[in-house]
């Protein structure tokens, strides 16, 4: 249901066809998540490559090349990993695919490989300082207190983006990015195409259509969608009290719900095409 | 059972007409996403840039007129993944380089010559405080030269074994070794010289003093044991590449500081923003640096022991890179973008 209320995060992106597809900012909770996707694929990997070249490094005797080369991967995965996949098509690392965003240039269409260095030089001091403050601050004497004082001031870097309304982290104010949520498209059914058992014997009144507005409907909507059997008959014994709508005994909740969704549907469209949009109940239009 | 009283609604023959488009557009983009942009016949190319206007005009009548959530939360996402397959295209990754290196990098260098500068100025006015402070009290030297990286090098050390370190070559063993570490580590002494200038410059100010005094430091321990000049050898070889790009690392951190402070006729984020883009771009030139740096530094210093070897190959990379960097010339040849992303800006 927060569909409805979800336009804090919408920001406008207009295209070169003048239509503004406000695209909508990721939020924290999936950053988070595809930060920490993104740590445990480097772990993974790190570990599985010095295996492999440890292993390989006993196996051929080339131990020096073997050494050389992990710690050339170690540096290449901590500092490349993502500018990598971000200079990619889908301008996504792994962690970051899977939370359904992406990295996209503020106000541009293309996101320059530059901006992705930028950003991702700068997640040096956003996360890797923080960290190495912390793992020194148990230290004891001067050395624990500045490693403390230092922590605190690398955290106004990692908690940034908690701070700003765009969620840009100080490497993204630097490039020009932010992370936009990039959601798979998926075309549900069509709700006033349902399936109803006895449709004829659903037929409302106009003033039983006129009792709610466009507000209401896409709430209705989001219960359809939803089918949670309780909340579904929840609203359909209030709509039909509010509507003073007679249920008969075979009448199914969501039959009913569907049927008065496409009959509001049908109304409230062909207001819109006269150019009255009826916002809630309580707008007298 | 539906029946044929059920009058179907506006939206939805809206929908049911064009759902076919919608799905073959998505068809497309997965392809373009996954890299596959060649497996598309002719037709679909020229059909995609097609489609994505149909639906992009679908869903501005849709916002107008229909009033099904699922209908325009399914057509943005599927604009948005289009809008960015169809205008963010990247040109191909060889064309990429091969602009990084003839136009992109230099041209940065330029604009951030006065940074580059500035930065010069504080690290050599770091090494001569330091090399000043050493000569009069060695003891100076313990609260520069952090312990780990002196090693033996310190002034309670002999003359005869600090003499040793710039020519022993350590068996030549392990070179790759030390030559990969070297990298790394400077790289990201780099990067985190860059990266500190988001602070209003001063951390990368910091850094490059402390650089300036550890290096000072150390010349000052080798010139009052009147090996001054082996030494220079020993640091040009590679330090004329290794400290050059941390000069410019250094520089990148103050231009984007400056563009953080004082922004100008620019807003505080768009300036930000354009600073980082050539902060980017030079820092990435940096890296490529520290890795000839590297390998100079673990191969090269190790394997030549003769000071003027040392020197002349200090002083030809140095040139190169001068050369590279600031020759005057005209990158208008490769214009077209730089120009537009400047525009911009404004």
């Amino acid at each position: 249901m927060n569909r409805n209320f979800s336009d804090i995060d919408r920001r406008s992106l207009v295209t070169p066809e003048g239509i503004d597809l406000r695209v909508k900012l990721a939020d924290i909770g999936a950053r988070i998540g595809a930060m920490t996707l993104d740590l445990l694929i480097i772990i993974a990997m790190f570990f599985a490559v010095v295996f492999a070249l440890i292993y390989l490094g006993i196996n051929t005797g080339a131990g020096e090349a073997a050494i050389a080369l992990m710690i050339l991967f170690a540096f290449f995965l901590r500092s490349f990993y993502f500018m990598f996949f971000e200079m990619g098509r889908r301008a996504a690392t792994p962690g970051k695919r899977i939370m359904k965003i992406r990295v996209a240039a503020r106000g541009k269409p293309r996101l320059s490989a530059n901006a992705v260095f930028a950003r991702n030089a700068l997640r040096e001091i956003e996360f890797f300082l923080p960290l190495g403050f912390l793992a020194s601050a148990g230290s004891a004497g001067v050395d624990g207190w500045m490693s403390a004082l230092g922590l605190i001031w690398s955290c106004i870097f990692l908690f940034f983006p908690l701070f700003n309304k765009d969620r840009l982290r100080a490497g993204d104010l630097i490039a020009g990015t932010w992370v936009v949520q990039t959601p798979r498209p998926i075309l549900a059914q069509d709700l006033a195409s349902a399936d109803i058992i006895g449709r004829d014997r659903f037929a409302f009144t106009p003033q039983q259509i006129e009792a709610y507005g466009v507000k209401e409907l896409h709430v209705l909507e989001d219960v359809l969608r939803a089918k949670d059997s309780e909340t579904l008959k929840d609203v359909a014994a209030r709509i039909r009290k509010k509507i003073g709508w007679v249920q008969s005994g075979a009448e199914a909740d969501i039959d009913f719900l569907s049927a008065y969704y496409g009959a509001l549907r049908g109304r409230l469209e062909t207001k819109l095409l006269l150019g009255v949009r009826r916002r809630d109940k309580f707008d007298k239009r | 059972m539906p029946s044929n009283l059920q009058l179907t609604l506006k939206s939805q023959r809206f929908r049911d007409e064009r759902k076919e488009d919608w799905r073959t557009l998505e068809r497309l983009l997965s392809q373009v996403e996954a890299g596959r942009t060649r497996q598309l016949s002719d037709a679909d190319m020229l059909r995609l840039p097609r489609l994505y206007r149909a639906t992009l005009s679908a869903l501005s009548v849709a916002r107008a007129t229909s009033l099904d959530q699922s209908v325009i939360a399914y057509l943005e996402s599927l604009t948005t993944r289009a809008y960015y397959a169809i205008y963010g295209s990247q040109i191909g990754l060889g064309k990429r380089i091969v602009k990084f290196f003839t136009r992109d990098w230099p041209e940065a260098m330029q604009t951030l010559s006065r940074d580059t500068i500035a930065s010069a100025v504080f690290l050599i006015l770091g090494t001569c405080v330091g090399y000043v402070l050493v000569m009069n009290n060695p003891d100076w030297y313990y609260s520069f030269v952090p312990q780990g990286l002196a090693g033996e090098r310190t002034p309670a050390a002999s003359t005869q074994s600090l003499r040793s370190v710039l020519y022993d070559n350590n068996g030549a063993d392990g070179l790759g070794i030390f030559a990969a570490f070297l990298f790394s580590h400077n790289s990201r002494v780099a990067i985190l010289c860059f990266a500190l200038g988001f602070a209003f410059c001063i951390p990368t100010i910091v850094l490059l003093l402390m650089t300036g005094l550890m290096l000072g430091g150390f010349m000052g321990l080798y010139a009052s044991r009147d090996l001054g000049f082996e030494l220079g050898g020993w640091l040009s070889i590679h330090g004329t590449t290794e400290i050059f790009a941390i000069i410019l690392a250094g520089a990148a951190g103050l231009f984007i500081g400056r563009a953080i402070a004082f922004p100008g006729e620019r807003s505080r984020i768009e300036s930000a923003s354009y600073a980082g883009q050539i902060g980017g771009l030079a820092m990435a030139g940096v890296i490529i640096m520290l890795f000839f740096a590297g390998l100079l530094e673990g191969y090269g210093r190790q394997l030549i022991n003769v000071d003027w070897l040392r020197y002349a190959i200090g002083l030809g990379m140095l040139s190169i890179w001068l050369a590279y960097f600031y020759i005057p010339r005209d990158f208008s040849r490769f214009d077209i973008d730089m120009n537009t992303s400047k525009i911009s800006q404004k």
